[in-house]
This record gives C-alpha cells, structure tokens and sequence, in this order.
C-alpha cells in the first residue's frame, strides 16, 4: 500500500484539530500564537498534498503555500509585538487578563 | 511496506506527536521546542513530496524565524522554568469531545470522497518553473499577489516598531511638571526686581 492523498490528509487534519484543541484550551496568548501556527501548517500540508496528487499540471497550491507562510511570518511578528506591549502594561499574558476593551 | 512508506510514517508521527505535545505540555519553553519538532517534520513531509523549494522555505521561515521570535518572546515574558495553569478540566474535556467529534466527521468524509487525479502532464516543481510563473504578467501569473504581499511585509514591519516602540514612563509628567516651573522660574527674577 503506497501512500496517498487520504494519508497525507489525515496527518493535515489531525495537525488542524490538534491545533484547533490548544487554541482552545490554553489561556497563554504565547501558546495560542503556537496554536494559529499549527493550524497554519496544516492548511500547507494540506495545498502541498492537493497539487502533488490531483493538480500535478499546475503550481498553484505552491504559490497559496509560499504566500501563506509569508502573511504567517508578518502575523506572528505583530502578534509578538502586541504581546509584549501588553506584558509591558499589564504585567501578564494572560488571555483573561486582557479585558480593558471588554466592558 | 517498503522504505517509503516507513519514512512517510516516521514523519507523520513526529509531526502528530511533536504537535499533542505543544499543545498539552505545561512549560511554555518545551512546547516551543516540541513545536520546532512539528515544523520540521513538516519540512521533512515536504521533502518527502518533492517540494524542495517549499521545504526550504518552510526550515528559512518557521524554524529559523518564527520559533525564535516565540522562543524570545517566551524570555522576555516569562520565567520560563514555571509551571502554567492547568486547563479547567470541564473546559479541556468539551475541547476534546470537540475536536475528537470534528475530526472523525472530517475524515469519514475524506475516506467517501473519490479523488481523480489530472490527467495532465506533471510540471517540475523546480526553482526555476516556480520563479518564471511567480513573476510572469500573464494570464496564470502571480505577480500581483507577490508584489501586495510584499507591501503588506513593508506595513506589518513599520506596525510592529509602532506597536513595540518603548515609550520611557512618567514622560507625560516630566513633560507637564517642566511647564509647570518655567512660568515659575520667570516669575521670580520679575518679583526680585521690583
């Protein structure tokens, strides 16, 4: 048994929901951060995956991958910023924490 | 089985684990780390479907550049030998019932669809196929999207130094306290005059 499409997809969709589980259950916004980029990946995983077995013809799943991991690096350096910025103010990272545009 | 399929195995099973362990493990400097794990079995699961070029990118960008800007983030925030909070364990169970359930729906799904492949030739994605396209103006080129992308980089650059700049505290209050005494200073040599 070769390895095929629905191989290479259940590894993307467990990624995702693994991804879609820590985003969930973690408070830390750093680690939140790790979730997003999992979730991310996947999505690559998943745009590599289609093109190599049913699209071979064409490239353009690469193109959605490398600008992917392109706005991925600018959202993860602005995320990081934001965070930091608030650690400075509030003394915590804590999701809970952040609650000053709540009410 | 042959040596393939075991390469393709070892690499889902990095990616997998390294994965649950992020997500679960409760010292944010090992799910940094284990986070390292996943991206590079991605690479490697790139490397594994002959997309160099993607591989490479992906080693550049997430292992050199975004793990450690997480990795310097988690120094400048934390003590990054503490223990974090536990979940509330209803809320990681509802998590968990959540993505479990999701999950099986996604990949019964998955197993019923037939996908048919191209009949088409296959393209090399070689470097020079993927550079000749990205930059090509015609009617299957990306050089639109390329040169937006590059200006939102330009825009995320200039916000985070906005974001991030350090302003010094009180500065607001030197500032107001030095409008409050150069009146004063003034006033006294008037009085001393007369």
């Amino acid at each position: 048994m070769g390895i095929g499409l629905t191989q290479v997809l259940f590894v993307s969709v467990a990624l995702f929901f693994i991804g879609v589980y820590g985003f969930l259950t973690r408070r830390n916004m750093i680690t939140m951060l790790m979730s997003i980029e999992l979730i991310l990946n996947s999505i690559n995983i998943n745009f590599i995956a289609f093109n190599k077995y049913l699209y071979a013809d064409k490239l353009d799943g690469l193109f959605f991958t490398v600008f992917i991991i392109t706005i991925a690096a600018a959202e993860a350096a602005v995320a990081i910023a934001i965070i930091i910025n608030l650690y400075r103010n509030y003394k915590s990272i804590d999701i809970e924490d952040a609650d000053t545009m709540k009410y | 089985m042959n040596a393939s399929t075991v390469i393709f195995y070892i690499l889902a099973a990095l990616i997998l684990g390294g994965g649950i362990l992020s997500v679960t493990s409760r010292k944010i400097f090992r799910a940094a780390i284990y986070l390292l794990f996943s991206l590079i079995g991605i690479a490697g699961l790139y490397f594994y479907m002959n997309y160099e070029f993607i591989a490479a990118v992906q080693v550049i960008v997430y292992v050199g550049g975004i793990v450690v800007l997480i990795i310097f983030s988690v120094f400048l925030t934390h003590e990054s030998g503490k223990d974090m909070k536990k979940p509330a364990i209803g809320r990681a169970i509802f998590s968990f019932l959540a993505t479990a359930f999701a999950f099986a729906l996604t990949m019964s799904i998955i197993k019923k669809q037939e996908f048919i492949p191209t009949p088409n030739a296959a393209i090399e994605p070689s470097v020079s196929n993927i550079g000749t396209q990205m930059l090509s103006t015609t009617q299957f080129g990306y050089i639109l999207p390329f040169e937006v992308v590059s200006m939102l980089l330009l825009s995320a650059m200039i916000g985070c130094i906005v974001i991030a700049i350090k302003v010094k505290p009180n500065t607001e209050e030197i500032i107001k306290g030095h409008e409050l005494k150069v009146p004063d200073e003034i006033d006294e040599p008037i009085n001393a005059s007369l």
